[in-house]
């Protein structure tokens, strides 16, 4: 039956996207191209959209599919296309093994919180703040929950492998660190994956058609749909089974009237109706018959309450960890990073903080984990997007995957060579806190590490070398401050608003003539 | 065999075989040095030659790698894998001559060859730009990662002046015999890194080292342990902006490769091919000071070889 076969489809559609993406935020490995990952992330809505207004291109066309199957067929987008909607749809198959089939009802639409959350996060959009979209984008949210709980239990699984193996001395497998996890990220994705777990066991979809912006906005465009499900007035004898069936809570199978701008797609109601009373057909005003809307009650209060809590709880910490860590230090000179340093490729704080979803697609990719979800590094408005955090590493001289495999644009691809010439910040030493000041012996592990060698080491007492850093050939890579022994950090990087060109290193070919006559020099 | 004696046997061979395990190579301990055959040189230097070349004719002058290794024995070489630069920038140890060392420890018997440091830059990338995970798997090693914790033990340095303990990789402490493949290089803070300051890449936490007088703990750790043999690779010669270097510019092409059990007068030969004096190098001179070994080539039984 073709019924049949749409749901099974959807199921193995989505069921490819799903896996395919979620693969992508936990592999360390850089299993696939950066191509191959592009075109994985193609359909997904906003950053796809954000992609096409940075970079107006064929590959960033994605979101007019999107709407075009919106206009056909309704937001088969949501459970085709959006992996935060398969996982849903998996956490449902899920708790209906280990609890009773719980069935749904009809259950009027939200208006106001639906319109809420898409307003605001319209409103905020217009005063340049991205803080709905990084905290709701369902494409954004599901690479939250993946790379920040999925991530480290993946690791694990392969460190246990690898030292397994190694005990039969096979290295094929090798160990990952977690070196700069965020727990203020993994707080709130498992706070996020709760709720919407305990929604989806409650109410279904309920985060896709009263929480998500991507939801409403397609709901809005599918009241023009051409196709549309609706319940057959012949057909249907009023059974109820579709409406029990309906994830989305939108069938009133007592007024065989269905909410499309709710319907998520599934087809599940066309496979369960027993008397083909579910149609999906071409729309005729004929047919018109939404459900009338009833006032609501506020689901969200609760929501939006542990939500804040969790934020003011780790806002609280980090600030009350900062203050701890100066306040053993005395007499040292603490950092204060006037900027924080964003990714190679995105152009500036400003650029960045306006087009990253923190979907943390490159905090998953970064093969030296450098980049990390921030807290309140941007303000509170850029809340989960990520910095360059080096504290967990540098940046590698002679990488720029993160710049390949961003799906918004907020790095944007960057040739090699212009990277190693690109200044994220300055590198700032502050001599107080320095071993060579403080102890006079040697160190220099801050110019060791350097790549460009703007951290140079140069005489100070007798033989005793202090670092000296020439700031026109400083990339802010971060690896003298990584390798800083000392705490607090004697040389750290100083991001730059905009990011700058920086001068090539000067290069001297050494004059010197071997000559193979010689003797040894001893 | 009567019942009770079959029990006391197979008791007696459980608790040697899984004593055996439990230690490791218990038989070390005992061998020490006085393993080691008298070598008929202190120290062999070669120039003009091809890296694997020069070392077939130095190891060659030492009685071959039979003097260090020996049938079923467990190996590790350890090159300078620090950096995620090419072979032409000289900021690794050259890729062809630790292949040829695998081989030569293969052909001496060695029953597994180990491979590994503990990088600077992200260690998957040092290993493929370096070509050393390439060539020395070719040759039939097992090129291992040093970039977790869990590979390093701690022991104790009581000889130590400020490095009383260090996490020492696993593989160091457990092969028969510890082959150190340095490249000579310019360094920004150490002047020279060559065979004692490639121990850094054997450790954990090296910052330790940085942050407590980096001279003394590099010769520190050479209290604790010296390798059985040191290749010195100084064929390409980074001689400015090191230990990372900038370019290729700042290389120079010396040809010269040099072997010695000495850790000491080895980095003391080196240093004199880089134009610098031993007693110039702070910690050559620390490490002399604490008995490791001299840097008094004069005294010392020198091939020379010329190709």
């Amino acid at each position: 039956m073709v019924f049949r076969f749409l749901k099974w489809s959807r199921v193995a559609v989505s069921l490819i996207f799903f896996l395919l993406i979620g693969f992508l935020f936990v592999d360390f490995g850089n299993v696939f191209s950066a191509n191959f990952m592009n075109g994985i992330l193609f359909f997904q809505f906003i950053p796809s959209i954000l992609k096409f207004i940075n970079i107006v291109a064929l590959a960033a066309v994605g979101f007019v599919v999107v709407l075009v199957l919106t206009l056909l067929f309704g937001r088969v987008y949501c459970s085709y296309l959006c992996p935060l909607g398969t996982l849903q749809d998996i956490i449902r198959v899920f708790s209906n093994r280990f609890k009773k089939r719980k069935r749904f009802r009809y259950r009027p639409p939200k208006n106001v919180l639906r319109y809420g959350f898409l307003g605001l996060t319209l409103l905020a959009l217009l005063f340049g703040s991205f803080i709905f979209i990084n905290l709701l984008d369902p494409y954004s949210l599901f690479g939250k929950i993946v790379s920040n709980l999925a991530r480290p239990i993946y690791y694990t699984i392969n460190n246990t492998g690898a030292w397994i193996l190694e005990k039969f001395e096979v290295y094929t497998l090798f160990k990952v660190g977690l070196k700069g996890y965020s727990w203020a990220s993994f707080g709130y994705s498992l706070v996020l994956l709760g709720l919407i777990g305990w929604l989806v066991y409650k109410y279904g979809r309920l985060y896709c058609n009263t929480v998500c912006p991507v939801g409403t906005f397609l709901g809005i465009v599918s009241r023009f749909s051409l196709f549309r499900i609706r319940l057959d007035e012949t057909m249907c004898d009023s059974c109820g089974i579709c409406g029990s069936n309906c994830k989305a809570q939108c069938i009133d199978t007592k007024n065989k009237a269905v909410d499309f701008s709710r319907c998520v797609g599934c087809m599940n109601c066309l496979t369960a109706c027993p008397s083909s009373g579910v149609k999906f057909s071409l729309f005729h005003k004929r047919y018109d018959k939404t459900p009338k809307t009833i006032p609501l009650e506020p689901v969200g209060a609760r929501r939006n309450f542990i939500k804040n809590s969790a934020l003011i709880t780790g806002g609280v910490l980090s600030i009350a960890g900062e203050a701890f860590s100066e306040g053993l230090n005395d007499g040292k000179i603490p950092v204060k990073r006037e900027y924080t340093v964003t990714p190679p490729g995105s152009l500036s704080i400003r650029h960045f903080t306006q087009t990253c979803t923190a979907c943390h697609l490159c905090v998953s990719a970064c093969p030296t984990h450098v980049i990390q979800p921030s807290l309140f590094q941007y303000g509170i408005s850029g809340v989960l997007q990520p910095f360059m955090d080096f504290n967990a590493h540098f940046c590698n001289f002679e990488c720029t995957l993160c710049s390949e495999v961003c799906p918004t644009g907020a790095i944007l691809p960057i040739e090699l060579e212009e990277k190693k010439l690109t200044q994220l910040g300055i590198s700032k030493f502050i001599k107080e806190n320095c071993v060579v000041y403080t102890d006079e012996k040697d160190c220099g592990a801050c110019s060791e590490h350097c790549p460009t060698k703007a951290v140079n080491m140069v005489f100070y007492k007798d033989r005793l070398k202090i670092p000296e850093v020439t700031k026109e050939i400083c990339i802010g890579c971060g690896a003298c401050e990584y390798a800083c022994p000392t705490t607090p950090k004697s040389i750290y990087v100083d991001g730059n608003p905009i990011h700058k060109l920086a001068e090539k290193p000067k290069v001297e070919k050494i004059e010197t003539e071997v000559n193979p006559e010689d003797d040894f020099p001893f | 065999m009567k019942r009770r004696q079959f029990i006391r046997t197979s008791l007696g061979a459980t608790v040697a075989a899984s004593s055996a395990i439990a230690f490791g190579n218990i038989n070390r301990l005992f061998a020490g040095p006085a393993a080691m055959p008298n070598l008929p040189y202190d120290l062999v230097a070669v120039r003009n030659g091809e890296p694997d070349v020069m070392f077939d004719k130095a190891i060659q002058s030492l009685g071959g790698m039979e003097s260090f290794v020996k049938q079923g024995q467990k190996v590790v070489v350890k090159p300078n894998i620090g950096w995620d630069v090419t072979p032409e920038r000289a900021g690794n140890t050259n890729p062809d001559l630790i292949k040829r060392i695998v081989e030569h420890c293969f052909n001496a018997g060695a029953k597994e060859v180990y491979v590994f440091d503990n990088t600077c830059d992200e260690w998957s990338k040092c290993y493929k730009s370096s070509q050393i995970e390439q060539l020395a798997k070719d040759a039939g090693a097992k090129v291992v990662p040093g970039n977790s914790e869990s590979y390093y033990q701690e022991v104790d340095i009581p000889k130590g002046v400020r490095l009383k303990k260090a996490k020492v990789h696993e593989l160091i402490l457990e092969s028969d015999v510890f082959i150190n493949v340095p490249v000579l290089k310019h360094h920004s803070s150490a002047d020279l890194s060559i065979a004692m300051k490639n121990l850094m890449g054997i450790v954990w936490d090296r910052m330790y080292w940085h942050r407590n007088d980096l001279h003394q703990c590099i010769a520190d750790y050479c209290t604790y342990r010296t390798p059985d043999l040191n290749v010195i690779d100084a064929y390409r010669v980074m001689m400015k902006n090191g230990p990372r270097g900038v370019s290729v510019d700042d290389v120079v092409t010396y040809k010269t490769q040099i072997l010695a059990t000495d850790i000491v007068a080895a980095d003391a030969a080196a240093a004199k091919v880089f134009g610098s004096e031993p007693e110039d190098i702070t910690y050559i001179e620390k490490a002399a000071d604490l008995g490791v070994g001299t840097y008094n080539l004069e005294n010392l039984n020198i091939n020379r070889i010329k190709l």
